[in-house]
């Protein structure tokens, strides 16, 4: 694993946020934050509670819309992005607290996820009229390699409501690759799950960065998983960037020892 | 008459070429491989392999689940006189060691890069390896160790071989002979190293026949290939019978759909080793536990009446009008749907063999309507050596011998087979050879047991670990400990026993509680616990395994020689007994004398009359690395019975 991280390619700049500030009311979420994401790259957001890591996310996402900045996503410059425009440039992202169709099949909530794809019409799809029926097959195909990918095919029919927190997590995972996004943002993929599921969920964002080249930003409390698998982080802290660079620098970044540990007196 | 396996191969893709030889389930669809493509396959993977210089005579191992590719490879290698070598994929690296260097193995054929890591991890020690090729190419993308290489790749230089070389393969496959080495097995070695079980074309294929013939299998059956490829049950089920029938094996999407996959085949042709049938039934009866009240009372019901009309019925024996119209009523409220449900509707022939098989779980299943029969046989017997004819199932017995089979007894019980099946050698192992192969061909199997009135062969124990007690009240009384053991394990909460006795004036012994089972147990009762230890120690839990001993010892009463059997003190381990702790064989059978040696401070608390022993274990977890549990391990008495005979 550590081989794969460290011979992996980094292309280009994909993504960039450019002097981004947001503001609930009176409160300041972020402030002036500046970054950019490589292609290829898996690239982590860290910091502790309320530093504005969901918020970030929330921008590059078209979710909120910050008051002042812009991003630049291939080339192209946006002052604020919208939800629908972003998934269909190729951004996908799985959420914190699951956002899965509990009473639906494995399968189908992994279907939800192709539904950008899908060409033909509503009432074609409903009467699975021909073209629409080969389609469907079509997408069914690249829903199981997805499956087969993730190592759930135990799973398939199985109601996502039924099946344990880390595999619910690795469903979410599949229903935003099912888009076969160029960048996935991944909104702490490893919370509140054990060391065994941690690991497990490590390699497949690794694999995923691997196999198809999907450029990954991840926010994530785990320092230990963030050391390992990203090759750059930003580290923020109340709405401000403190920290940014290859792991072992921001590791060693007084601020964010700081940020992290507080200070004493 | 084709008398190898890739010739048998050729028969079958020049019969029926596009009929269905394997299946696999890949991206939710089997996908079907017939005859003739598999004979493409086979024919590309030789000249590949050809080409890399594997040689006639060499041995070449096979890693992996059942995939169609690793079969297709293994028999490229015997189309080519190389031997094949399947090695247990779950295996840890270390153990990869002894067998390949033993086998001077110069090329290795793998599924994953889970294989892959362990084949690079091991490579310094078996010096002699060059060249691995992988069938999955996941994750190995940036591997670029030399002579690693995917089997696509292989595929590609065969094409060109074969291109390069019309007629080599079919040259090649004539000049491999019945008589020569078609396939070694490793035993999985309860003392010392692994032994290499020779076998030639001739002794598995003859052995395969004479199976299909007594079982009267056709090319229409359907087999599922789910046990490891390395246990020589595996390869004659799913290998030396597929090429000798030419039936239909299928391989499931991956280890964790087993079920899902039974049930969508529905084999018609299904072996098990004890524990799976066990272990659907712990899954029946935690299931129905959880089910309401009325399906209860439905379930208590129908299997009563199973239980006493069932196994008549399957052995064709008389049974009234009114009992079959019962059993009919049965069959659809509850054993029917039980039997698609466990993936057995379409079963006509079940065998189940490797460890003697509880009555009362054997039962259970001929009594739903399940054809399940014993079989007797080993490695070294290429398997068949007895089975049990249908309408003859006995729970006790093995079976009749049957075609080209003799068997003899010794004088201490021991029992020797005579067959074409036997293997020819141990691998570089005279010595060993000859102790189980005799100058006139008789085989010693290290068994104990006789042939009952019926012909049929009662198997008691290993002839080794019969034994007799020694001063108590049963002085010199015949000990079986796997009889005992059996007998404990049949209770769904018990997963492992280990009973001993041997010498010593009375019988004691170690349980392993059943996780799931008695976790769902303790669930119900909110009984809380941290962990299989701490379950274990419950003071609730040794109630519950007391009550099974004393059942068990109230059984073993009634059972005249054994009556001293019967367990006057137990404790429940801290840890569950594990084949990577050495504790059990890859096919999950109890090393008793290693767990006595290893747990020697437990056995001596249990003969000393000790309320608590003090124990810490070093254990291997998965991934490799070890740590160490600790616990205060109660101690038990139990209540023992006066022997039914002799109080008369």
């Amino acid at each position: 694993m550590a081989t794969a991280a460290t011979t992996r390619k980094t292309g280009d700049v994909i993504l960039a946020v450019q002097n981004i500030s947001l503001a609930f009311g009176g409160v300041k979420a972020l402030t002036d934050i500046s970054f950019d994401v490589r292609e290829h790259e898996v690239r982590a957001i860290i910091g502790p509670n309320g530093a504005g890591k969901s918020s970030m996310l929330n921008c590059i996402n078209g979710v909120y819309q910050p008051q002042q900045g812009q991003i630049t996503f291939r080339g192209k410059t946006f002052k604020h992005m919208n939800s629908r425009q972003v998934a269909e440039m190729g951004i996908a992202r799985t959420f914190q607290s699951l956002a899965l169709f509990k009473g639906m099949s494995v399968l189908d909530n992994i279907m939800t996820g192709r539904n950008l794809k899908m060409k033909s019409g509503l009432l074609a799809q409903a009467l699975r009229f021909g073209p629409a029926e080969r389609e469907e097959l079509q997408q069914r195909a690249s829903v199981e390699r997805i499956i087969d990918f993730l190592e759930i095919q135990a799973y398939r029919k199985t109601p996502v409501g039924q099946l344990p927190y880390g595999l619910q997590k690795r469903v979410d995972l599949g229903r935003a690759l099912a888009m076969e996004p160029q960048v996935l943002l991944l909104d702490e993929p490893m919370a509140g799950m054990n060391v065994e599921e941690k690991q497990d969920m490590s390699r497949f964002v690794l694999d995923v960065n691997d196999e198809f080249g999907t450029t990954i930003v991840l926010i994530e409390h785990d320092m230990g998983v963030v050391m390992d698998i990203s090759d750059r982080v930003v580290v923020l802290d109340y709405g401000k960037k403190i920290g940014d660079g290859a792991p072992s620098v921001v590791r060693s970044n007084p601020e964010v020892i700081k940020a992290y540990l507080g200070t004493a007196g | 008459m084709p008398t190898t396996f890739p010739r048998l191969l050729l028969a079958h893709a020049a019969r029926r070429p596009t009929a269905p030889a394997l299946r696999e389930k890949e991206f939710g669809i089997w996908q079907t491989l017939s005859w003739s493509a598999l004979a493409d396959l086979v024919r590309a993977l030789a000249g590949g392999l050809a080409g890399a210089g594997l040689k006639r005579g060499e041995h070449v191992v096979v890693i992996g689940e059942n995939r169609p590719r690793l079969y297709a490879s293994m028999l490229a290698a015997q189309s080519l006189g190389a031997i094949p070598v399947p090695l247990y994929q779950d295996a840890a690296a270390a153990e990869f060691v002894f067998p390949m260097t033993n086998a001077e193995v110069r090329f290795a054929i793998v599924e994953d890069q889970e294989q892959v890591d362990k084949m690079l991890e091991v490579r310094d020690r078996c010096p002699a390896l060059e060249r691995i090729w992988f069938d999955d190419p996941r994750g190995l993308r940036n591997y670029s160790e030399l002579g690693l290489a995917s089997l696509d790749a292989l595929l590609e230089a065969g094409k060109q071989h074969a291109a390069a070389h019309p007629g080599f393969f079919d040259a090649e496959i004539d000049a491999t002979s019945a008589d020569d080495v078609a396939a070694m097995f490793f035993t999985s070695g309860t003392t010392g190293h692994p032994k290499g079980v020779v076998h030639t074309h001739a002794t598995l294929i003859d052995r395969a026949q004479a199976g299909a013939r007594f079982d009267k299998l056709t090319d229409h059956e359907e087999v599922l290939a789910y046990l490891p490829p390395a246990w020589i049950g595996q390869n004659i089920f799913s290998y030396a019978q597929w090429l000798a029938c030419g039936y239909v094996v299928n391989c499931p999407e991956s280890a964790s759909t087993v079920m899902i996959d039974l049930k969508e085949i529905g084999p018609t042709y299904y072996f098990a080793p004890p524990r799976i049938f066990e272990g659907l039934l712990t899954t029946v009866t935690i299931r129905m536990e959880d089910a309401g009240r009325l399906k209860r009372w439905l379930y208590a019901r129908c299997m009563a009446l199973a239980r006493r009309v069932g196994p008549r019925l399957m052995d064709g024996q008389p049974v009234g009008t009114l009992d079959k119209l019962r059993y009919a009523l049965g069959n659809l409220a509850i054993y029917g749907p039980l039997r698609n449900t466990l993936g057995f509707s379409r079963v006509r022939v079940a065998y189940t063999a490797g460890e003697a098989i509880g009555p009362d779980l054997f039962t259970f299943y001929r009594s739903i309507g399940i054809n399940l029969k014993q079989l007797y046989g080993s490695t070294e017997t290429a398997v068949f050596v007895c089975l049990q004819p249908d309408h003859e199932a006995k729970a006790d017995t093995v079976g009749v011998p049957i075609e080209g089979v003799q068997i003899r007894l010794t004088d201490a019980g021991e029992v020797l087979v005579k067959s074409p099946g036997l293997l020819r050698e141990y691998y570089k192992n005279p010595v060993a050879t000859a102790e189980v192969l005799n100058a006139e061909g008789w085989y010693s199997t290290g068994d104990a047991g006789f042939l009952d009135a019926g012909g049929h062969l009662k198997i008691i124990d290993r002839a080794k670990d019969v034994g007799r007690l020694h001063g108590g009240a049963h002085d010199g009384a015949l000990f079986a400990p796997k009889y005992v053991e059996n007998k404990l394990k049949f209770f769904p909460h018990i997963k492992e026993a280990v009973a001993f006795g041997d010498g010593r004036a009375s019988v004691c012994a170690f349980i392993n509680i059943d996780f799931e089972a008695v976790g769902n147990w303790a669930e119900k009762r909110n009984l809380p616990y941290g962990g299989y230890t701490d379950l274990a120690q419950k003071p609730e839990v040794y109630e519950l395994v007391r009550e099974c001993v004393e059942k068990v010892n109230a059984d073993l009463a009634a059972d005249g020689k054994l009556a001293g059997s019967q367990i006057s003190r137990f404790l429940i381990l801290h840890k569950e007994l594990d084949a990577d702790d050495g504790e059990l064989t890859r096919t999950r059978k109890v090393r008793r004398g290693y767990i006595g040696e290893r747990y020697q401070v437990l056995v001596d608390a249990l003969y000393t009359g000790k309320a608590s022993q003090y124990i810490e274990t070093a254990v291997k977890f998965e991934d490799g690395r070890s740590g160490t549990v600790a616990a205060d391990l109660r101690i038990v008495d139990t209540r023992v019975f006066e022997p039914v005979g002799k109080a008369a």
